[in-house]
């Protein structure tokens, strides 16, 4: 697809060409039937410009109505809180005291955690579907893997509940509990949900994005880099750490965080199993809380205006995060596969 | 030629088993989440749970049949809004957008894109049910709106741009007009392809729970009016998934398991209808 965006030609070729001479040339000149044509084409082509320009300006107006409404419904707790507001650790609906550092701490672990898990797992699946293996696998395994995509995140958020918790509580967390409970990072009672499931099930959602991405990546990486190396005596790993790997490394990067960017604004399934209490916490046990899931609980319960209010403004705290994640991740792609849009989405 | 050595021999073949188990790891949630819903999905579906509207609380039996229709009609209209922006936008980004402005309305796309789903839901919230004074499928259909247009643009400029450069030229060779060409010419032999991306952003918003939590509010009995509040098949499984009783949870499978058909029917129907149907070929 990459080719055939790039071979039409910029501007759709003939067309100045062909409005000059209609134009150009006294219409005397011009035989019946294009005289016929002009007059409609005078008229039909300006309205069709501007219909699908009014479209196309409609996704400016989206984003500018976005941006308008969360700074409109969030200026009350803005004027009452200033900054206070992301680093106060109290949230009180009853006593209208409003802090939303526990919801930004469960947002950035819980994501990062799953970063950790899954950029491993991505990468590798990429490399081998790219690099490693046979042919015919290669149409099923990404296929699958893109299966994982369109799954919604409700389901997960059920999966998650009933099969990945209870393996947690009675499996894992007492294993990580006996090996790593030194750090401190895995203490306290395994109640199954918590942080630690909220990363996992995360890492299941983005693993898919971040591949897929990786794979197109390294697909742009020209074969003669590849060979160019193994000529010099380099076994497959090292061609594909040397040849290929440091080659896309921006676009990597720029899966990585757009996969991050969609960890960060992901609402249900974590909402189902991160456990929603407003603390910060040490031990990745504990339950906590994201900037999504408060949204996702209290906000068509929010009563007065400025609880509404304070919960919009962490809406527009998580819109300014990931435009700016996705922004950044948008331009590393871009460099690398140029104006090929990055396939976060299904 | 120096023979490879021991040491990186076993790297090489150290990792090409690494790669392999990362695979095995990826898989693994996969077809445990894939069969796992099939398994409770097909014990926990029967007749009334198609056709039934939910019990009172902790009575056994109901089903979601006010969801399922509802999902379909909140669905639909967010399509009736987002189809023809996102198309036209297509349109304007594949015939007159090779420039910066175009390239500015790309990123913007793309950008929007990432935009976290709860956030729009604000955003329909603020600008339909504070209008209204009350919850309503026509709030959900705008939230899932905004989520179609910017997928929808991106896929559709791409099919357009797919379309060889000739094809166009003919048509204003024979002096048809430019509109004209757009639309019977260029967007016809590319839609096909235009359909498969409307699928796919339709599939992407179609499970969408977030925007609708606070915006159709979900609704235990039948509801056919937009300004109503109304049921939906995903906030149904949310609630039922979370409930503390068996047969709601059982429910909440059977919902999941429906879901999935639909979503995945509705692109299956689409793509064999554009392959064998009347959409012309491409």
């Amino acid at each position: 697809m990459a080719e055939a965006a790039l071979n039409s030609p910029g501007k759709p070729g003939p067309q100045p060409v062909e409005k000059n001479t209609l134009r150009g040339v006294p219409t005397t000149q011009t035989a019946p039937p294009s005289l016929l044509f002009t007059s409609r084409h005078e008229i039909g082509d300006p309205i069709f410009k501007l219909v699908v320009l009014v479209c196309a300006l409609s996704i400016l107006g989206l984003l500018g109505l976005i941006v308008y409404e969360l700074m409109f419904r969030s200026a009350l707790s803005w004027h009452a809180f200033g900054f206070r507001f992301f680093a106060g650790s109290e949230w009180d609906p009853v006593g209208e005291h409003f802090g939303a550092l526990p919801f930004i701490y469960g947002t950035l672990v819980s994501s990062l955690l799953a970063l950790l898990i899954a950029v491993p797992l991505a990468i590798g699946v990429a490399v081998f579907t790219t690099e490693m293996c046979p042919g015919r696998l290669r149409g099923p395994l990404s296929f699958f893997t893109e299966l994982l995509a369109a799954i919604p995140s409700v389901i997960y958020g059920l999966w998650a509940v009933f099969v990945l918790v209870p393996i947690l509580r009675s499996y894992l967390q007492p294993f990580l509990a006996k090996t790593l409970g030194w750090t401190g990072l895995f203490e306290g009672p395994p109640y199954g949900i918590g942080m630690l499931a909220a990363g996992i099930i995360l890492a299941i959602m983005i693993i898919p994005i971040i591949s897929s991405i990786t794979r197109e990546v390294l697909a742009v990486v020209p074969q003669h880099q590849r060979e160019g190396v193994l000529a010099l005596g380099a076994t497959r790993w090292e061609m594909i750490r040397m040849g290929v790997l440091r080659n896309a490394r921006a676009g990597i990067m720029g899966g990585i965080i757009l996969g991050l960017g969609r960890a960060l604004g992901e609402t249900m399934a974590v909402t189902m199993v991160i456990g929603n209490r407003p603390e910060i916490a040490k031990s990745l046990f504990a339950p906590g809380y994201t900037m999504a899931s408060v949204l996702a609980n209290e906000f068509s319960e929010a009563t007065g205006d400025t609880y509404l209010s304070a919960l919009v403004e962490i809406g527009l705290a998580l819109f300014l995060v990931t435009i700016v994640v996705n922004a950044l991740a948008q331009f590393l792609v871009w460099t690398v596969t140029r104006g090929e849009p990055a396939r976060g989405h299904v | 030629m120096q023979p490879i050595g021991w040491r990186r021999r076993i790297i090489d073949h150290f990792m090409t088993g690494l790669a392999v188990l990362t695979v095995i790891l990826v898989l693994a949630p996969l077809v445990a989440i894939f069969g796992y819903l099939v398994y409770r999905g097909i014990g926990s579906i029967n007749w009334a749970f198609l056709t039934q509207t939910p019990k009172p609380v902790g009575e056994a039996g109901g089903g979601m049949a006010n969801a399922i229709v509802g999902s379909g009609l909140i669905l639909a209209i967010a399509s009736l809004i987002g189809v023809p922006f996102g198309v036209g936008a297509g349109i304007y980004l594949a015939e007159f957008g090779r420039n910066r402005f175009g390239d500015s309305i790309r990123f913007t796309a793309d950008v929007l894109n990432g935009v976290p789903s709860i956030v729009i839901g604000i955003v329909a919230y603020s600008i339909v049910v504070l209008q209204q004074r009350h919850f309503s499928a026509l709030a959900g259909s705008v939230a899932l709106a905004i989520m179609m247009v910017p997928t929808i643009t991106r896929t559709t400029e791409e099919m357009l741009l797919l379309v060889p450069q000739a094809l166009r030229e003919a048509a204003y060779g024979l002096g048809i007009p430019r509109w004209r060409t757009a639309l019977s010419i260029t967007l016809r032999t590319a839609t096909s392809g235009v359909i498969t991306g409307i699928m796919l952003a339709f599939a992407r918003v179609a499970g969408e729970t977030a925007p609708l939590l606070f915006t159709t509010l979900g609704n235990q009995f039948w509801n056919l009016r937009v300004d109503q509040p109304t049921a939906a098949l995903p906030l149904q499984i949310y609630t039922y998934g979370l409930s503390p009783y068996d047969d709601w949870h059982r429910q909440a499978w059977a919902g999941a398991f429906v879901l999935i058909i639909l979503i995945v029917t509705a692109v299956a129907a689409v793509r064999f209808a554009v392959r064998h149907g009347t959409f012309g070929s491409a």
